[in-house]
């Protein structure tokens, strides 16, 4: 298991150091700085071995975090642990800061303290953490004996991820489906691969210990029930281009909360929500996905010092849809030292930083076309290698699910207090982004 | 709130005013300072100085200043042990405490508290929470279980914490469970051979039900301990599998690998046929590909896995190319593991997909991963034949880029592709000799000048190419050296008019003028061969050379299966047995699959382990029930020797006895033994005038006569005892031999496997003379793959006895990091003659008397060409003592002693015709009764 836990800043200081075996010593500290953090080389792995100790590690921003074990420990969930404090970290105190970090270190022992056990990890939802750790010192002193149980009950429980008691005057719930649509396509136009990952994440206030029910256009769940009869109204999609009913979902995750066995056997969602903000499922399709753009490249190397490139992007969904945040990313060579730029919409500019030339356009209909054309002067070099040619990239938003997944209800069930389903504000909301969306040129 | 600033004191007499601090009156103070001493120990400056203020801190009812003082005990404790006793009182109380959280704070810290005489304190506490009525301070405890093991295991048995924590696997709380569940397999793993798990249906079934019901990190504790059951038959695992598959949807990656852990194992136990075996084969695909929209470490972590499950079981992603295309923003490792697993599933129907990509992958930036995409088109060339030709092209293409370290890899794997391919793709051997002055690495130059001598005749100026090599021979390094010589031979044997004086060069600068013995053998060698027999050198030196294969990237299947049992953990990602990176007793042990279920895979499955050594030894040992049979076969020189039938008389068989135990006798010497030996177990006491068998005295006076008196006994040559494929790799083969009195057992370890093997040790089962290793087996270095190592065990005979069938059957058990093996080999009888078997005449002759006539055995040799001198000679050196000779009618008696090594003397007279054939009478006495081998069924001869 987990032998030790350390937090370093960026230049490799020890912020935060937690030790759970014995077979850890100051040393493990040490090693990793030199070995790891100062090495000079790029990052060649998340695990490394020095002196038979095995070393994970993650970034974020500039802060280092590292497990330490000498033994063979399941090292996918180190990393998960790995992330799942950054998660509770983040929601005690926002950003993870080296300032943010020392500012905190005393509430972060205590997590530690509480989160991992002999290198074991424990109950790490923020929800029930939160209930007895706080920034504020501990509480718990000064507690009843019924809060008290209450306390360990829900970090011990089935349902560790809420509370009881829980009362709002208004019964509300957000559900956000938010995708990104991956693209690999070549120079002719060609789909190299495209999927879709999807999440829908749900903000709950409701009273209670509400059992959920959500339902989605799933095709293994429509095909099922239009054998049984029991066909659903001829439901024409109102956004995105298709107008197909059911979507095949490669896979899917859910959150702790979901009742695995329940899905695997009747293919149905049902849960207790945490409360506030969650993720409640992933997904993942490769079907018959909408791609919102096209990128069409043309890339002619005019003489030795001189590219000229010609850029189309298409839309493609519904003319009465917006994307939003278009924005292309045309790589430029290393000895680049001129371009002119004359783009048809938007603003576009060359970053000589960045190496590339950045073309931004705030909105764009459906069914559109727009183009750049640049001339790209280059400065004579000897050197023999060859530019790389990286992919033109593309980034937007559109306010459709590009897999076409729609949510078709979801229904809220607390038999102990007096609110029913219809009393339940429901908000649902898509969202398409792009993921990595790229055109080889 | 702001914390930071206690990181930031770091001026002189810090310390002092620590103390001072921490002995205030006013609370808030004493918690300020507790926190600058924490501080100051995180950034590992030493504060152990201020360890008796702190511990007075301890008293509060402020539980974030008792949970910082805490944190400072668990750090210095250790280094201050008499000073740690002070806490104690306080741990004991708070384990009374009211509130559980403080109950739980207090036995979990106190866990961590590695002082002798506070673990003592420590049991009557534990011992409470674990039957607490809080859930939470009894998850704790479980813990505290496996946190007091590491430091004291005796105690944790002697207290009966074992026992309780066991109870705890069916406690009503699903995450005391996975606790429990966690402590014990942690405890387990120290125990290699305990049953502590003691994983049975009801247990199982309770571990099921709580995987439902705990957090994501009780459900990987409970998978990773499901992994660890066998289920009895197909129906359980079935049953098992469908419970587990729900969780292929969890969220945790963690969780999805391990249940792939579990199913990949279990599935190994379904019938291939069963309906549901392809059900999750399908079922396993989409979660292993979900792992890959991950953030980039899990994906790292996933890939290694997908690697080894790609190699175990092809079919579950062979469709899935396209998620393993790299994406320009991948991380390094990312891209590497893609490119590999990509290779993997290249197949005839992808291919060009796979090709374009690759082409693709060269031109990137970072050079490690150019260079694999480069080799990774060789071995699509190789893997897939139909692609051969785009690969060599596009190949030849990136050479043109003439990109230093792209050439140099390009002309690295086509060696490889002639090598598949040989007398096909030459033509571009013209475009590989223009970029000859690029190459700068030993591993191109080395290939380019394998192709240089290998297709020299095509080469119109192979020499003058190998010349240039020639003139820095000295700087090149030892694999340039060595190809160099190879090549130039090569071109001597094929032109051999124009290149005398190179060959001359290059054979004299290799033996002469080199330090590297490797160099100056092979130099040696090619040169007496030119020069005794250069026929004989173009056989040698332009051989066929078998094809390579596409397969050599592979991991050694055991190795494999091993690492299959480990998904998801440290040891799938470096792609070692736990045992190569843990240290201590921890993880030594091997898991493996289940025996592969259903028929007609036989091949495909591993041994089973667990066989004693009784069964199914690897040594043929024919099954007849006539004992004879067996014995028969004894010495023959393979073990595999056909069985003489034995259905005819005893006669019959005593004279194929005493033909086989003297054709080896003969053949070198006296080892007669093995007849003789074996003979009292089965021996008919009938006589007989056994007609001539075989050629096998002749021999062995050839060879007295060719090499003069052998000083020791006649030693067999070594026989494979253990076969390769039977025990992973490590083929062991071994004769035996008495040297000085000594008996030694003559071992060749080889190792046919891929990965290194340590930690050798021999053991024998009881056999019929008590042998047993007289020391450890001597293997002290680390045995690398195709190494052989060749040791000699000692034995002494003072093991226990048992009566083995055949009497000289010997069962053995080798163990390795890898594994325990076991073989069984028959031993010469004549090993067991002692040097002092000469017996004083006069008891002989009294002896000889006593002998009733039916423990008398007859036998004959024929052709056997020594006089009687020489013959007794021979004998003696395997200690066969020849007591008296006389001479009767022109025949000569030698009458002569053995002494077993349990003290059963043998008597016997031999006679010996001038001519043919030759007579011995052989006869048995053995006057310890008790210790004889069997008494029922070996009638004595005396």
């Amino acid at each position: 298991m987990i032998g030790g836990l350390f937090i370093y800043n960026h230049k490799g200081e020890v912020l935060i150091s937690r030790v759970y075996r014995d077979d850890i010593g100051r040393n493990a500290v040490d090693a990793f700085r030199v070995n790891v953090i100062h090495a000079r080389q790029q990052v060649r792995s998340p695990v490394t071995n020095i002196a038979r100790t095995s070393f994970f590690h993650v970034k974020r921003s500039n802060i280092w975090l590292a497990a330490v074990t000498k033994q063979n420990v399941n090292a996918a969930m180190v990393f998960e642990f790995l992330y799942k404090m950054c998660d509770v970290m983040t929601a005690y105190f926002g950003k993870i800061s080296e300032e943010n970090i020392k500012n905190n270190f005393v509430l972060i022992y205590e997590l530690l303290d509480e989160i991992l056990d002999f290198g074991y990890p424990q109950n790490s939802e923020t929800g029930a953490l939160k209930t007895f750790i706080t920034q504020q010192g501990i509480k718990g002193q000064h507690q009843t004996k019924e809060e008290q149980s209450q306390i360990t009950s829900q970090v011990t429980g089935q349902i560790g991820w809420r509370r009881e008691g829980i009362k709002y005057r208004r019964n509300e719930l957000f559900l956000d489906v938010l995708e990104s649509v991956n693209l690999l396509m070549s120079p002719q136009g060609q789909v190299l691969s495209a999927h879709v990952s999807g999440r829908v994440v749900m903000k709950s206030y409701l009273s209670g210990m509400p059992e959920c029910k959500f339902g989605m256009n799933d095709k293994i769940v429509i095909d099922k029930q239009g054998k049984g009869g029991t066909t659903d109204e001829p439901g024409k999609s109102e956004l995105g281009g298709s107008g197909k009913q059911s979507i095949a979902i490669d896979d899917c995750t859910f959150h702790q909360c979901v009742r695995l066995s329940k899905f695997d056997s009747e293919r149905s969602i049902s849960f207790i929500p945490p409360d506030g903000e969650y993720e409640l499922m992933r997904y993942r399709t490769t079907k018959d996905i909408i791609l919102p753009f096209r990128v069409i490249p043309l890339v002619r190397e005019v003489g030795r010092t001189k590219l000229e490139v010609k850029v189309v992007i298409k839309s493609n969904f519904k003319p009465s849809l917006l994307a939003q945040k278009i924005e292309v990313r045309i790589p430029t060579p290393l000895n680049t030292s001129g371009v002119q730029v004359i783009c048809m919409k938007g603003k576009a500019k060359y970053k000589a930083s960045e190496n590339a030339i950045v073309w931004k356009i705030k909105r764009m209909a459906g069914m559109k076309e727009s183009q750049i054309s640049a001339e790209i002067e280059l400065l004579p070099t000897n050197d023999k290698k060859k530019w790389a040619r990286p992919p033109i990239s593309m980034k937007f938003q559109v306010p459709f699910a590009p897999s076409g997944l729609k949510v078709r209800y979801l229904k809220v069930f607390e038999s102990k207090l007096n609110y029913s389903d219809h009393d339940v504000i429901k908000w649902v909301r898509y969202i398409g982004r792009s993921g990595i969306y790229e055109t080889r040129c | 709130m702001t914390d930071s600033k206690y990181f930031t004191t770091t001026k002189k007499g810090e310390i002092f005013e620590l103390k001072a601090e921490l002995n205030s009156d006013k609370k808030e103070k004493k918690k300020e300072a507790v926190k600058k001493v924490i501080a100051s120990m995180t950034v590992g400056k030493d504060v152990s100085a201020l360890f008796p203020d702190v511990v007075n801190c301890m008293q509060t009812d402020n539980l974030e200043l008792k949970k910082l003082v805490y944190l400072y005990l668990m750090n210095y404790a250790k280094s201050q042990p008499d000073m740690a006793i002070m806490a104690v009182n306080t741990f004991v109380k708070d384990c009374e405490d009211l509130n559980p959280l403080i109950r739980a704070l207090a036995v979990r810290t106190m866990g961590c508290i590695r002082v002798d005489k506070i673990t003592e304190y420590l049991c009557e506490p534990l011992r409470k929470c674990l039957k607490d009525e809080d859930p939470y301070v009894r998850k704790t405890a479980a813990v505290c279980v496996a946190k007091l093991h590491d430091i004291n295991a005796q105690l944790v048995e002697d207290q009966g914490f074992l026992d309780t924590l066991k109870d705890l696997i069916s406690d009503s709380n699903p995450m005391v469970v996975a606790n429990a569940v966690a402590a014990l397999s942690e405890i387990a793993e120290s125990h290699p051979n305990s049953n502590l798990l003691d994983l049975n249906p009801q247990t199982i079934n309770k571990l099921l039900t709580a995987l439902n019901e705990c957090t994501e990190w009780g459900q990987i504790f409970i998978l990773d301990c499901l992994a660890s059951y066998l289920p009895r038959d197909d129906r359980e695992s079935q049953s098992i599998c469908e419970r587990v598959t729900p969780r292929l949807s969890h969220a945790n990656s963690a969780v999805v690998l391990s249940a792939v852990k579990v199913l990949m194992k279990f599935m190994e136990m379904l019938p291939k046929d069963l309906d549901y075996y392809g059900t999750l084969l399908k079922k396993l695909a989409p979660p292993l590909v979900t792992l890959l929209s991950a953030e980039p470490e899990l994906q790292y972590v996933a890939l290694r896995n997908i690697n080894l499950i790609v190699q175990k079981r092809p079919e579950i992603l062979k469709h899935e190319m396209k998620v393993f295309f790299v994406k320009y923003n991948d991380p390094i490792y990312v891209k590497l593991e893609k490119l590999d697993i990509m290779i993997r599933l290249a197949s005839q129907a992808n291919i060009a997909q796979v090709l374009a990509e690759l082409k693709e992958y060269a031109t990137e930036v970072d050079v490690d991963f150019v260079r694999k995409a480069v080799r990774a088109i060789g071995r699509c060339a190789i893997k897939v034949e139909q692609s051969a030709e785009r690969c060599v092209s596009t190949l030849l293409d990136l050479i043109q880029t003439k990109v230093n370290y792209v050439v140099q890899e390009a002309i690295v794997v086509i060696k490889d592709i002639f090598r598949k391919y040989p007398n096909k793709y030459e033509s571009v051997i013209a475009t590989l000799c223009e970029n000859l002055d690029s190459l700068d690495e030993p591993e191109a130059r080395a290939a380019m000048i394998w192709i240089v001598g290998e297709y020299a005749e095509r080469i119109d100026n192979a020499d003058e190419l190998l010349e240039s090599f020639l003139e820095g021979f000295h700087d090149e390094s030892t694999q340039v050296q060595l190809q160099l010589l190879t090549a130039i031979v090569k071109l001597f044997l094929k032109k051999p008019t124009e290149t005398q004086e190179l060959v001359q060069q290059v054979l004299s600068l290799a033996t002469q003028d080199s330090d590297n013995p490797d160099l100056r053998d092979r130099g040696y060698i090619y040169w007496r061969l030119l020069s005794t027999d250069p026929v004989a050198a173009k056989e040698v030196v332009l051989a066929e050379k078998p094809l390579i294969s596409e397969e050599t990237d592979l991991i050694e299947p055991t190795l494999l299966e091993e690492l299959i049992c480990h998904i998801g953990t440290l040891a799938s990602v470096y792609h070692k047995p736990p045992s190569a990176f843990v240290e201590g007793s921890r993880g030594v042990q091997h898991k493996r699959l289940p025996p592969r279920a259903g028929s007609g895979e036989s091949t495909e499955s591993p041994d089973v382990g667990q066989s004693g050594p009784s069964e199914a030894p690897p040594a043929v040992i024919p099954s007849q029930g006539d004992l004879l049979g067996d014995l028969l076969n004894l010495d023959l020189a393979p073990p595999t020797a056909t069985v003489p039938s034995v259905q005819p008389s005893m006669q019959m068989g005593a004279m194929d006895l005493l033909g086989g135990g003297l054709d080896s006798l003969v053949c070198s010497s006296p080892a007669m033994g093995a007849g003789l030996g074996a003979a009292p177990a089965a021996m008919p006491a009938s006589l007989g005038s056994a007609p001539a068998v075989g050629g096998g005295l002749g021999d062995l006076f050839d060879l007295g006569g060719g090499v003069g008196m052998p000083t020791g006994s006649y030693v067999a040559p070594k026989t494979v005892w253990l076969l390769a494929m039977k025990a992973k790799g490590l083929e062991i083969s071994g004769t035996f031999a008495r040297r000085g009195g000594i008996i030694q057992m003559d071992l060749s370890l080889t190792n046919k496997a891929m990965s290194v093997m340590t930690d050798f040790a021999i053991q024998f089962n009881r056999n019929s003379f008590g042998l047993a290793p007289a020391g450890p087996l001597q293997v002290l270095t680390p045995l690398s793959p195709n190494q052989t190592i060749d040791v000699s065990l000692p034995l002494s005979t003072s093991g226990p006895v048992m009566k083995m069938e055949p009497l000289n059957n010997l069962q053995v058990a080798v163990k390795n990091n890898i594994d325990v093996f076991y073989f069984s080999c028959q031993y010469p009888l004549s090993l067991l003659f002692v040097e002092d078997g000469k017996m004083d005449r006069q008891v002989f002759l009294a002896t000889w008397k006593d002998i009733p006539n039916d423990n008398e055995a007859q036998f004959q040799i024929k052709d056997i060409h020594l006089n009687s001198d020489v013959a007794s000679n021979k004998l003696q050196g395997s200690n066969i003592f020849t007591i008296a000779k006389r001479t009767v009618e022109g025949q000569d008696m030698l009458y002569q002693s053995v002494k077993l090594t349990n003290g059963i003397w043998v008597l016997a007279e031999m006679r010996i015709q001038t001519g043919n054939p030759n007579y011995t009478w052989m006869c048995w006495r053995r006057p310890h009764v008790r210790e004889c081998v069997s008494q029922n069924d070996s009638p004595v001869i005396s």
